[in-house]
């Protein structure tokens, strides 16, 4: 996937605009990038963003993961996610890489890793079920049994 | 009615509208009760995830189930003070239909001296049809205070 394809998946969801993200295609990589923004302050008194945005965050790159390997169909949908969140959320740039662990028929596992100054200092990390769109070339009944 | 409960309902409404990224998306607050609350989301299209289905995206349900869960953790322990999410893990029973409003009700079940266990529902007029359930670990990250006016309070709040 190209840089111009990456920015025009996440300019696609409102959401992932909401929140500020930037997609990022090196290469072979691809991350996403969660700008600073007031908006996504979550305690101001720390300050600390807000779980929910990082959370969502990593949700919108486990799904861009998923959609930039077929980028013709339509976005896979959440079916369960588990975040846990390992250190303050600080106001600076935040970055997110998703790693498909097992990709099904129907079923993908992902797990996101968000983080800011240090890779090896994760904020948070997701670990969740997506479920796939129906492939064009999809028939259940000739798909082989394993 | 507790002292602390009467405060929540003081402080409930500011805590999210105070809260910028709740703010951002359109939060409300409900309702706040001992170890219980209610937030909603209305529809809105700037937090739709998938533009084919207008549904809104998971993130934003996300968001809504942490603040609900992390207010209900907030009203189940004796004292205030701040919290910050150690965990969430939300299944997602359906999509939220496009133009409703998003309701999320949690309950603190248990509170240790530092942890506070969460779940919570999500749903949008009917609880019997949810479209996201949760369940979080909140932990306490500074000095809790003692609301005054709680007689069963053991130790007073700081003089400083």
């Amino acid at each position: 996937m190209k840089q111009r394809q990456a920015e025009d998946l996440i300019a696609s969801i409102p959401y992932a605009q909401m929140l500020g993200i930037e997609a990022r295609v090196m290469g072979d990589d691809f991350l996403l990038v969660l700008p600073y923004l007031a908006t996504n302050i979550g305690n101001p008194t720390l300050p600390a963003l807000h779980g929910g945005a990082v959370g969502g965050f990593m949700e919108v790159c486990a799904m861009a993961e998923i959609r930039r390997h077929n980028i013709d169909l339509p976005f896979s949908k959440p079916i369960g996610v588990n975040i846990d969140y390992l250190r303050r959320g600080k106001p600076v740039e935040t970055f997110a890489r998703a790693e498909i662990v097992k990709e099904g028929a129907r079923v993908a596992n992902v797990r996101v890793r968000a983080w800011q100054e240090s890779f090896d200092k994760p904020i948070a990390a997701l670990s969740g079920h997506f479920l796939l769109p129906k492939k064009p070339t999809d028939n259940v009944s000739e798909q082989k049994k394993s | 009615m507790s002292a602390l409960i009467e405060r929540l309902w003081e402080i409930g409404p500011v805590m999210v509208d105070g809260t910028p990224h709740a703010n951002a998306i359109g939060m409300k607050f409900v309702a706040v009760d001992k170890g219980r609350a209610t937030l909603s989301l209305p529809y809105n299209t700037a937090l739709i995830g998938d533009p084919r289905s207008r549904v809104l995206a998971g993130g934003a349900v996300t968001t809504l189930l942490d603040q609900a869960c992390g207010l209900a953790a907030m009203a189940g322990f004796d004292a205030l003070g701040p919290i910050a999410t150690l965990s969430l893990r939300i299944d997602y029973q359906r999509a939220a239909t496009p133009g409703e409003t998003v309701i999320a009700e949690a309950i603190c079940y248990k509170t240790t001296r530092n942890v506070a266990f969460i779940r919570a529902v999500a749903h949008d007029g009917n609880e019997e049809d949810p479209v996201a359930t949760a369940q979080a670990c909140f932990m306490v990250t500074g000095k809790q205070y003692k609301v005054s006016g709680d007689t069963d309070s053991k130790d007073e709040a700081p003089a400083s």
